[in-house]
């Protein structure tokens, strides 16, 4: 009995190990065996399999509550006078954005049309079939105890090698050869963590790729999009010291090649972190800095305001959308709802990652715009090509309450309607679009 | 694992609500859902503090009001019925053909019902008068700094003159209707639900 267990044992070390090998070795020279990509397509015959077999009912259940009108404010309120009834289109506003709002979905995880047989997406799908349990029961096996092991094993060496390498190129006097060394550190350890997650990562325009002395700027879903980015290119880091693990990485990664870390006292002083950046940008040879202007999470089905700090900086601008496909697994972080520890534990408990990521043609700031008008077209330009919806509202809302100024507007608005002054008759003042400006 | 509320509505629930309210039972599942979502403090009921969270209920002028009117006299807190009970009032009139049953009491959603909501909006103080103050109170959250006192307060009289009938110097609910009586209430107090 015990020779058998120990065999068993023996069996499953080198198991493990080719397959690490496997997997490791030609991601760190950035080729692949195509298993992934085989793995996909796997997955996505089966969940088309299981969405058959789903109601209707069930999808028609994740629509919108109600159609949006645009409700012209003319129709509803008197011109040049009050009436009792106007106070009606306010209560109206009000109630139909607590029945349903543009915003406060942004900050949890999308719902999905379909089930993909993760227990954490199924809200509205209870019980269906038989079948579908048994289908999902294997499936959590073969991600908690096939899956999840390969992918933890990997991340840690990704790690490890990431700290262990650009510490021993940190040594090297060589300038040309340190940082050629660096990148090629960075690359590897950033390839083997996309393994450990099983990402598949579509890289599209690829002539646009961020070059030196330039900054990256892209839309926000988690943490994890660091990674994304870093699999196809060397970028500076931007962000706040940590201490603990992190701040070991973070150390570690400075001593190979410049990125920018932060105190958090002086993230506070703009002035401060604006020069700092832009001192970076100014040396041509260093690596592009790759920045998040949304300073949140989003869930990656809008894009929310971008803050104009970084547009400040001067340089050129390389906008790049990055879009998951919710099937495979929810990369969104809900920073209020699970820690970075659980988080990544989510993630490599999912399907897959599956990630589109679009190079968008370099911008700068044109003759007579301002930093937020610059900012919102680079917005735009992003939203449009990862099909995200380009919201005006900012993210910080997440946490902060809205500014009162927003509802002076609104006040105002209505002022001018019942003063009946400047004859407004043909004006809309309340579209969707031009009313959080 | 990442689990929504623990507490999903029961068949009986969903089915004493579509009585109250006559929400139909994908409506009642649908707002419930959104209900779980506002509930951050996940103990099944909503605090203020919960819809004032809704950014664009937050810059809505008259948003403290409508908050308000969700929570019973003197509560923090409202449960799911109530919740779904002050939506009702905003269901469309017609929707009412379904659910004819001729010995409950008159629909939430009914014209006067719908008026006496609205009412209550701007008598605060419950005696069955809009007097010139509390109307005042309503103006000015909706205008707010852009007017002047002089000029509101003589709006506010120029309403109550148009209204008062029995020369009380105050708004009742019956003279309420009666100055409402051509709008066309079942548009401007409602709100289109997808079944």
């Amino acid at each position: 009995m015990e020779d058998l267990w120990s065999i068993a044992v023996v069996l499953l070390q080198v198991w493990f190990s080719v397959m690490i090998g496997f997997i490791m070795i030609p991601a760190m020279f950035g080729l692949s065996l195509g298993v992934t990509s085989v793995y996909i397509q796997i997955l996505v015959k089966i969940l088309e399999v299981t969405v058959r077999k789903l109601d209707e009912k069930a999808y028609l259940q994740t629509q919108y509550l109600f159609p949006r009108p645009q409700k012209k404010i003319i129709v509803d309120l008197h011109k040049g006078e009050f009436a009792l009834s106007d106070s009606f289109y306010f209560y109206i506003k009000g109630l139909e954005s607590i029945v349903d709002d543009q915003v406060t979905q942004r900050f949890s995880s999308e719902e999905l049309v379909s089930w993909n047989l993760l227990t954490r997406t199924n809200h509205n799908f209870h019980y269906i079939s038989l079948r579908l349990t048994i289908i999902w029961g294997l499936g959590v096996i073969i991600r908690y105890c096939v899956l999840f092991p390969l992918r933890i094993t990997l991340a840690i060496i990704g790690l490890t090698w990431l700290v262990i390498g650009t510490t021993l190129v940190g040594f090297l006097p060589n300038k040309r050869l340190k940082n050629w060394l660096s990148e090629l550190v960075h690359l590897m350890c950033y390839r083997i963590c996309a393994r450990g997650l099983s990402a598949t990562i579509q890289y599209h325009n690829k002539e646009n790729k961020p070059q030196k002395g330039g900054i990256c700027v892209a839309n926000h879903t988690s943490p994890i999009d660091i990674v994304i980015l870093a699999n196809d290119g060397c970028y500076a880091m931007v962000g706040q010291s940590h201490g603990g693990l992190m701040g070991v990485i973070q150390r570690s990664m400075v001593r190979s090649c410049p990125h920018v870390w932060f105190e958090r006292s002086e993230m506070r002083d703009r002035n401060a972190v604006t020069s700092r950046l832009r001192a970076h940008v100014a040396a041509k040879t260093n690596l592009p800095i790759l920045i998040f202007p949304e300073g949140t999470c989003i869930n990656n089905t809008s894009v929310m305001m971008f803050k104009k700090g970084s547009f400040e900086i001067g340089g050129t601008i390389y906008p790049v959308a990055i879009k998951y496909d919710p099937r495979f697994g929810d990369a969104f972080w809900n920073s209020a709802k699970y820690n970075m520890v659980n988080y990544l534990l989510r993630m490599m408990t999912s399907w897959a990652i599956v990630v589109n990521v679009w190079y968008l043609p370099p911008m700068t700031r044109r003759e007579g715009e301002d930093a937020a008008q610059f900012a919102n077209r680079v917005k735009s330009a992003i939203a449009h090509q990862g099909g995200l919806l380009d919201m005006a509202w900012d993210g910080s809302l997440k946490r902060a309450k809205v500014k009162e100024e927003f509802k002076e507007q609104q006040q105002k608005m209505y002022s001018s309607m019942v003063m009946g002054k400047k004859g407004r008759n043909s004006q809309e003042p309340h579209t969707e679009t031009t009313r959080r400006q | 694992m990442g689990s929504r509320a623990s507490t999903l509505l029961r068949e009986e629930e969903i089915e004493e609500i579509k009585k109250e309210t006559g929400f139909s039972h994908s409506q009642i599942t649908r707002l419930y859902s959104r209900f779980t979502s506002l509930d951050k403090g996940e103990n099944g009921t909503l605090s203020r503090e919960d819809f004032q969270r809704i950014p664009e209920l937050a810059i809505n002028p008259l948003g403290d009001r409508i908050i308000n009117a969700f929570f019973p006299e003197g509560e923090d807190q409202v449960n799911f019925r109530g919740f779904m009970r002050t939506l009702a009032h905003f269901r469309p009139i017609e929707d009412n053909e379904k659910n004819k049953d001729p010995i409950a009491s008159e629909p939430l959603n009914s014209r006067s019902n719908k008026l006496l909501f609205a009412f209550r909006l701007y008598d605060l103080d419950r005696d069955d008068k809009i007097s010139r103050d509390e109307l005042l109170q309503v103006l000015r959250m909706m205008v707010g700094v852009n007017i002047s006192d002089e000029q509101l307060g003589s709006i506010a009289d120029r309403t109550i003159q148009e209204a008062d009938q029995n020369g009380d110097n105050s708004i009742s609910f019956n003279e309420f209707i009666k100055v409402l009586e051509k709008v066309d209430v079942e548009q401007k107090m409602s709100i289109r639900f997808l079944h």
